[in-house]
């Protein structure tokens, strides 16, 4: 199946800063992705490239099979919202949802009921007198879907609807947007910055930095198989430890040698990498007195150590660990522990504890 | 990351194809660069060519600069209008910042009323306080005697003009200092008062560095006014001759473009300056405020209230002896031996010396002002703001739009007449025109409208104009259905500013009227001239109530406007 939308190196510069630099993606038929990355990476710049609000500096975009490279906005066939709604504050809520069908000469009882149809599907039926500012800021931004729904875009463009909202309406309403577009099937782009978001709603995730695509994966392939240092730091806590290759599945951390089943490094014995390991792939196991790391996960295991705990950072269901140990010599680790762990084991800043680093969870990447 | 505000494509950008609205929208804001070329750059550069030219049109370089420079007369007139500005402001500025002061840090009582009373002025021709001086300290005023108790030969000349230019300028000082001591953060005075600073000490540390930039452009706005004013020196000035004057003398009098022009270029050099350093300090100014800042709200102290009040009660009764001394006057029989009260001046004014006409026209023109330069600025404001153009020509009408702010209205006036009195010129049939006139107002007061237009459009989503092109809908019907709706209660503001302005305007006009189109400040001016102060004093008042009126309806419309166009806003 030909992709829906192609970007093909797509440029942009704002006189000597380049915003984008040669960015290629395609895009399926219904899939839902988010464009993620720090604020100034490009996402937005990209999004508006794709809507004709910027014009590229180079490049070429295929939809639904035309190429809309020079085409104005209205000319191109998509909903749009944004994150301050940009909902026309004088007009109604039937009006603003309206708006792209009065235009189109559609029939006034037929918009009355695409109208109602609309108000409906996004969960704020009967709502059609009122204003915008007699809504909330979930409600507005709900408006503002169906407003860009109103006119059954091929494609839907997001540009962070869900910065302005405060954090529950935020989680609440991303899964709405998620459902919404599942049923209606439109394809969707969402700008984001929030990786939570990202990783929640989204079929794939293109991750940009500094104008360039650094990673366009699955959810779970961004956050398990980080395809780059920034990927692996920028979604999700990492763990970053300097290393040398022993051999292709042996590497040496601190004082201790460590097996990895991950990805092999590249490049011969004695070259210097980094080790990028999440907290919760360290797991830990309680330690009685005077027996061993090894005895805690049983004879054979690689991977295990002890250590102790520095530091304890209480986060509601879980805490993070700051826990150090002679066998990774002076780097400290940060792990992942559950609050009934820590109670059940009487565990504290200070209380020793097994760890074992699990080997195929190990990613390298060049120093 | 935010969104991008559009931007105009830079060169290294892909064109997209361009839509029919598009195209529209370049059009009309040609069209807004069009207007602006002819009534605002060509004028202009029509004083500048004939300042370099003979008489018969001839380069003559710089030989007009040098007669000029040679003329004892005239440099005269140069230094007179130097330092009566200068007088004039460092007396008006420091009196405002007090009245500011009190407004804005201390609890007296009728704050509302103070102020505005100090506000009439600007509903008066200059020509009004001028007027009313001659009747307090005049020949035959009722004060003479104090005038000459403090040495003063007479009111006629630099004293005269010192006061009524006080009168005129307070006001506008006012507005910019109130404007500039309101931007206090509170946190500030609380920090001071933690650390145990003394009040005197918090003035000079706080307060007076707050203001600092708002005395810096009241100084300078005060500055120029009085060097480009021409009522007040006309009226009041006797045999003492300034720049304003001067202009008018050479070059209505004896015909000498020349050196007028001369001149009009050293009205322009000033007004200039004053924009420019302006513009700098007010980018300044807007960065000084956080906009975390905590609003500073004045607490009671009884015996710096009771001061303050006093002292505003002083000068809002100034303000009313110049202004009820005309009202006195207006309606005296004969001055200053009959004053039972009569209208016998108003009848004159309006009947017999074609006051009426001019003041029939000064409606007609300030109606006319108010409908097409509310049009042509909020026009050219909107394709500014919201559409998109060829960077050139954004940037050229955007600097067409600021210039007017530099250019006082006598000179705007004089370039008027070489302009368009230019035989050859295909809109020399424009000339003496009622058109002319009303283009010429919409011209000098374009900018402070236009930035008006511009904040209420700037105050708008940015991505309404996207929402808009994503739907299909072309920038018209945005415009028709929510830009203009919204905007409506600036669009009245704006028109109100016309209106009060093209009423009381007589610097541009004087140049341009004809005896069918003369307006009704020209008409005072006449009449003083022809020794009819009564009829004058009448015709001021009149105009001051015409603009009151004006005033009060427009205020009415923007309130009636509110309740239909903005229901929104209740909604909350």
């Amino acid at each position: 199946m030909p992709s829906f939308l192609k970007l093909e190196g797509i440029e942009k510069r704002f006189g000597t800063f380049t915003a984008l630099k040669g960015v290629d993606l395609q895009i399926d038929q219904g899939e839902f992705v988010c464009f993620l990355g720090p604020s100034g990476c490009g996402k937005t710049t990209l999004l508006r490239i794709i809507a004709g609000l910027e014009p590229q500096s180079a490049g070429r975009i295929e939809q639904a099979g035309r190429d809309i490279s020079r085409l104005p906005p209205s000319a191109r066939d998509y909903g749009i919202v944004f994150q301050s709604y940009a909902l026309f504050p004088n007009l109604s809520v039937a009006d603003n949802v309206a708006y792209g069908l009065v235009n189109r000469k559609v029939p006034q009882a037929q918009a009355r009921q695409r109208v109602e149809e609309l108000v409906r599907l996004v969960g704020l039926p009967g709502s059609q007198d009122k204003y915008p500012s007699q809504l909330s800021g979930g409600q507005q931004q709900r408006i503002a879907l169906a407003r860009a729904l109103a006119t059954s875009p091929g494609l839907l463009l997001l540009d962070e609807p869900l910065s302005a909202l405060d954090a529950i309406v935020r989680v609440h309403l991303r899964q709405e947007i998620r459902s919404l577009q599942r049923t209606l099937g439109v394809t969707t782009i969402m700008v984001t910055h929030d990786q939570e978001e990202a990783l929640s709603v989204a079929d794939r995730i293109v991750v940009m930095n500094h104008g360039v695509i650094e990673q366009v994966g699955t959810p779970e392939q961004v956050y398990r198989e980080p395809a780059s240092p920034f990927v692996a730091d920028f979604v999700g806590r990492v763990n970053v430890l300097p290393a040398t290759v022993v051999r292709p599945s042996q590497l040496h951390i601190g004082a201790s040698v460590f097996e990895t089943t991950g990805p092999a490094p590249q490049g011969a014995t004695g070259l210097e990498i980094k080790v990028y390991l999440r907290p919760e792939d360290v797991l830990a196991r309680p330690l009685a007195d005077n027996s061993t790391a090894e005895q805690a996960f049983g004879p054979g295991t690689a991977n295990v150590f002890e250590a102790r705990i520095d530091k304890v950072e209480f986060l509601g269901a879980y805490c993070l660990a700051r826990v150090g140990s002679p066998a990774l010599g002076e780097h400290g680790l940060t792990v992942v522990l559950s609050m009934n762990f820590l109670a059940e084991h009487r565990l504290t800043a200070g209380s020793r504890l097994a760890l074992r680093l699990l080997p195929d969870r190990i990613r390298l990447f060049p120093q | 990351m935010t969104s991008l505000s559009a931007t105009a494509p830079s060169q290294a950008d892909v064109r997209l194809q361009s839509t029919a609205s598009d195209r529209l929208a370049w059009v009309a804001l040609s069209v807004v660069a069009l207007v602006l070329l002819a009534f605002l750059a060509a004028p202009l550069l029509a004083i500048l060519m004939q300042s370099v030219q003979s008489g018969e049109g001839r380069f003559v370089g710089l030989a007009n600069f040098v007669s000029y420079a040679k003329s004892p007369a005239l440099l005269q007139s140069l230094w007179n209008s130097l330092w009566v500005s200068t007088l004039v402001t460092l007396v008006a500025v420091p009196t405002a910042f007090v009245f500011a002061y009190a407004l804005t840090r201390s609890c007296m009582p009728a704050k509302p009323l103070f102020r505005g009373i100090t506000l009439i002025p600007l509903l008066a021709p200059t020509l009004l306080p001028a007027i009313s001086l001659i009747y307090w300290f005049g020949n035959q005023g009722v004060l003479k005697g104090w005038l000459q108790a403090l040495g003063f030969h007479e009111i006629y000349g630099a004293p005269g003009i010192v006061l009524a230019e006080i009168f005129a300028v307070f006001p506008h000082a006012l507005m910019i200092l109130v404007t500039a001591l309101t931007a206090a953060d509170a946190r500030l005075y609380e920090a001071a008062d933690a650390m145990g600073t003394s009040a005197w000490r918090k003035f000079m540390t706080i307060t007076l560095p707050g203001a600092k930039y708002g005395l810096i452009s009241a100084s300078l706005v005060v500055f120029t006014l009085v060097m480009t004013d021409f009522g007040v020196p006309k009226v009041i000035g006797g045999n003492f001759n300034v720049l304003a004057t001067d202009v008018f003398k050479l070059v209505i009098g004896q015909q000498d473009f020349q050196r007028g022009a001369v001149v009009a270029l050293l009205l322009l050099a000033p007004a200039v300056l004053t924009f420019a350093v302006d513009h700098l300090v007010q980018r300044k100014q807007m960065a000084m405020l956080s906009a975390r800042a905590v609003p500073l709200r004045p607490r009671r102290a009884p015996l710096f209230d009771a001061l303050m009040t006093g002292y505003c009660a002083l000068v809002a009764l100034l303000v009313l002896a110049v202004l009820g001394m005309t009202v006195f006057a207006s309606f005296a029989s004969f001055w200053p031996y009959n004053l039972t009260p009569s209208l016998q001046h108003y009848k004159m004014g309006l009947f017999d010396a074609e006051f009426g006409e001019g003041f029939a026209n000064s409606l007609t023109m300030s109606a006319g002002t108010a409908v097409f330069g509310t049009g042509l600025v909020f026009m050219g404001a909107y394709l500014l703001e919201k559409t998109p153009g060829p960077a050139p020509l954004r940037a050229g009408v955007r600097l067409l739009a600021m210039l007017p702010m530099a250019v006082p209205g006598l000179v705007l006036g004089l370039g008027y007449i070489f302009f368009f009195n230019e035989p050859s010129n295909p809109l020399n049939s424009l000339y003496h025109t009622m058109a002319l006139l009303t283009l010429c107002t919409i011209v000098h007061f374009y900018t402070t409208g236009h930035l008006t237009a511009v904040t209420a459009l700037k105050a708008m989503d940015a991505e309404f104009e996207s929402v808009s092109a994503s739907l299909k809908v072309p920038f018209w019907t945005t415009l028709r259905r929510v830009t203009l709706p919204i905007c409506t209660p600036a669009l009245v503001d704006i028109a109100r500013y016309f209106f009060v302005n093209a009423m009381t305007t007589v610097s541009a006009v004087v140049f341009l009227y004809s005896p069918e189109t003369k307006v009704a400040s020209i008409a005072i001016l006449n009449l003083d001239e022809a020794g009819e102060t009564g009829a004058a004093a009448a015709c001021a008042v009149m105009i001051v109530a015409a603009s009151a009126v004006a005033t009060t309806l427009f205020w009415l419309l923007s309130r009636l406007v509110e309740r239909r166009t903005q229901a929104w806003k209740r909604g909350t």
